[in-house]
């Protein structure tokens, strides 16, 4: 027992210095040399203010903003439905043959339709009525975007023309033509919707 | 199957393919103690704590010490890691003010990253400063692995006739040699395409709608980088790799598929460099990726085809969307979902516990067999378990003593062998009857029907295969499952290791039989053949029940429209 005393501790030791201090804090230091931006967060300004960060998805029910994914984070004490923390990460857990995930469902799709007059079942993309995995993803399908146009422009004026470029700036993937899907990234389309209303 | 679905998958195996035999090489050179590319920055250092600590890197160990070392260097760390978190309120870098953690999360915290299992009953961001991340779960992150690794080369050597070698010094090379120049380097790539890395506070954002969000950051990168190059699997976030501040885009889901398998698949390479039977290596490779490949089939399809209740509401479209993130499509989602399981990480990028059964029950396999390439070191040992048992059916089969690189396989090896391979279906159904049995542990349940009984079953299995994913609806926070899973994930994985490392000493001591045109082949299509046979077979025999009564049965009723 004794003779392994020592070679524990040194080598411990000289392992923990090297893997649990200096790899973490020389990674950041040379993180936030190379990529300061994408190293803090990617974060979004307007003027000083901190909107966004552009990777992250917020939540949105005003008929003026395009809304994202349903997101079924919640508070972390008191466990009450709190959409999009971000500090909270989770999925809803609800499994393929619960009744709640139905149920939650067909609520998603009555909400779009009661917002967006004259919207048929059939243009809804899954996307907007399934909840995502972390309850953050900032990004929809190009049809999720296009169908809530008529409901935005009307609620903030701007002509859907105006919308459909908007969109198409904040439209990316698959990347590099090659990997992951097309998606619009919700929470930069807003922050532009939002810039273009109050200059 | 469009294109952005087939690229994904040709990037992710093209790139197992280029870098097995490099790779492969590699590793046998470093476990050979000979000189590789790092050894003039590392060995001054190295040797330097040598001579300070009084390890003598010539000195070959037995298995029995070789073992002894391994153990108790491995309970050492559980037990600094338990304390730490006790004391997490008292220690630096804890920006958001987290308190200590309570006796037994800690305690299932620390065995479940000290057993390369990565369980989590937290949330990481709720609940661990960056301290506790960095400074101790982040450092299990690697290490952990590496014991995994010298429990591999350990074996290796022994089955190749040499010396078990010196435990300490290559548990330092799995790290400085292999571990931690990949974690650099794909760091840096992480953080290129969004992945934070600071020690600033959390991001507090003032929306545009005038509300108010707090986005967790923190030095992620370099966590996500050893989270998957050691399969280790446990999240920064609690919503792991489905997190956009974890894997913000389709590329950093590829990075992350390669860095679960990369050294996993080379293992196996190795393998045939070190006994020199490289045919032997192609053909475990091989049987390990037809596993693979269906695993892959068994996720992608359901997915693409869609839940049949949620297709009759008429949406546009049918790909199932519940728990996923959308920018990764369901070829990024199937390739991570049948690494992460096949490597057994348990990191997660679409939520499981809301999978169709038919997927699901692809990532339950991945645990079940547990030899998919599997966890860093101990997938290929699983695997020359299954060959040691198969190797003696075929002796059954034709009448003879079985022979394994020139060794005869008799009673005591099998046993052995017999052993470490039963202990794993002992503890999953054992400690789901036993949960299922206990009002406390139905009191875990989420999910009413047939998914709450996969519910247990997954969080058992995830803890004995070491994997750390979750049906995560189940209670995991309960103190019962705390401990169940804890103690679980312990024996899971010492037990068996002690059992090969006897085996590992029984062939060391026996002599070696020349090969004849009459001596088995224990390689090739034929022999290939047997051992997928026996792994499909020993493995239906034991879990078709469980499967039965829980994702088999939640499929036929979903395509029923039957609901709970």
């Amino acid at each position: 027992m004794k003779q392994y005393l020592k070679p524990l501790i040194g080598v411990t030791l000289f392992l923990w210095v090297l893997l649990g201090l200096a790899y973490p804090l020389a990674m950041t230091g040379i993180s936030q040399l190379l990529f300061p931006y994408q190293a803090n967060g990617s974060v979004v300004k307007i003027g000083n203010r901190v909107v966004a960060s552009a990777i992250v998805g917020q939540y949105f029910n005003q008929k003026g903003y395009f809304w994202g994914r349903p997101s079924d984070t919640v508070n972390a004490t008191t466990g009450k439905p709190q959409p999009y923390n971000a500090a909270n990460s989770t999925p809803s857990n609800l499994g393929p043959t619960n009744k709640v995930l139905i149920e939650n469902i067909k609520a998603r799709i009555a909400a779009l339709e009661k917002a967006n007059p004259g919207l048929k079942v059939s243009q809804i993309p899954p996307d907007l009525v399934e909840g995502s995995g972390s309850g953050l993803d900032p990004y929809i399908s190009p049809q999720a975007a296009l169908i809530q146009i008529p409901r935005v422009a009307r609620a903030t004026g701007l002509s859907t023309q105006y919308l459909h470029t908007l969109i198409n700036q904040a439209t990316l993937g698959p990347q590099w033509g090659l990997f992951g899907n097309r998606v619009v990234n919700v929470t930069e389309l807003n922050v532009e919707i939002y810039k273009a209303r109050h200059g | 199957m469009s294109l952005q679905t087939v690229a994904v998958w040709v990037v992710v195996i093209g790139v197992f393919l280029v870098t097995v035999k490099p790779l492969g090489t590699y590793i046998a050179k470093v476990f050979s103690y000979e000189p590789t590319f790092l050894d003039r920055p590392m060995r001054p250092i190295e040797n330097g704590i040598y001579r300070l600590f009084g390890i003598d890197p010539s000195k070959s160990m037995t298995a029995k010490q070789y073992a002894t070392a391994l153990i108790l260097t491995n309970f050492a760390w559980i037990i600094i890691s338990y304390v730490l978190l006790r004391l997490q309120g008292h220690l630096p870098w804890n920006p958001e003010h987290m308190t200590a953690v309570n006796p037994q999360l800690a305690f299932n915290t620390a065995t479940s990253f000290g057993t390369n299992t990565n369980w989590q009953a937290y949330g990481g961001e709720s609940a661990l400063s960056y301290f506790s991340q960095f400074g101790n779960l982040s450092f299990l992150q690697f290490v952990t692995p590496a014991i995994g690794g010298t429990m591999l080369i350990a074996f290796i050597r022994a089955l190749s006739g040499k010396k078990m070698g010196n435990f300490f010094v290559d548990l330092v090379l799995m790290c400085t040699r292999l571990l931690l120049p990949l974690a650099i380097v794909f760091t840096v790539l992480l953080v290129w395409q969004g992945v934070p890395e600071t020690l600033a506070p959390y991001l507090h954002v003032h929306t545009i709608t005038g509300q108010s969000q707090v986005v967790a950051r923190g030095p992620i990168a370099s966590w996500e980088s050893i989270e998957h190059l050691g399969t280790n699997g446990g999240g920064f976030t609690n919503a792991n790799s489905g997190n956009p501040l974890e894997n913000p885009t389709p590329l950093t889901n590829i990075f992350e598929s390669i860095m679960m398998g990369l050294v996993e698949v080379a293992f196996f390479y190795s393998l045939g460099v070190m006994t020199g039977k490289k045919k032997l290596a192609w053909t475990l490779i091989g049987v390990a990726g037809i596993f693979y490949f269906a695993m892959g089939a068994m996720i992608y399809f359901p997915m693409h085809a869609g839940s049949p209740v949620v297709n009759a509401l008429g949406l546009h479209g049918h790909v199932y969307r519940v728990g996923t993130e959308l920018r990764m499509g369901t070829g990024g989602d199937t390739i991570f979902g049948m690494s992460t399981m096949g490597f057994t990480t348990g990191s997660v990028v679409t939520a499981h516990d809301s999978a169709l059964p038919i997927t699901g029950l692809s990532f339950m396999i991945g645990m079940f067999l547990n030899l998919v390439f599997g966890g860093f070191g101990v997938g290929l040992l699983n695997m020359l378990m299954l060959v040691i048992i198969a190797v003696f059916l075929m002796g059954l089969m034709v009448g003879r003593t079985p022979e394994f690189l020139g060794k005869k396989i008799e009673a005591r090896e099998v046993s052995l062998a017999s052993i470490a391979f039963l202990l794993h279906p002992f503890l999953i159904l054992v400690g789901t009857a036993l949960s299922v049995a206990l009002p406390v542990g139905l009191k875990g349940v989420y999910n009413p029907g047939p998914h709450g009984f996969s519910e247990i079953l997954y969080g058992v299995l995830s803890g004995a295969a070491n994997n750390g994913s979750a049906f995560a609806g189940l209670g995991a926070a309960l103190p019962y499952y705390e401990v169940l899973i804890g103690i679980i994930m312990v024996i899971a994985r010492f037990a068996s290791v002690i059992a090969m490392f006897y085996l590992a000493e029984s062939l060391l001591k026996k002599k070696a039989v020349p090969e004849t045109s009459g001596t088995m082949r224990t390689e090739g299509l034929l022999f290939g053949g047997v051992l997928t046979g026996a792994v499909v077979v020993l493995n239906a025999l034991t879990f078709f029940p469980v499967v039965a009564l829980g994702p088999l049965a939640e499929h036929y009723l979903l395509m029923a429209h039957h609901l709970f």
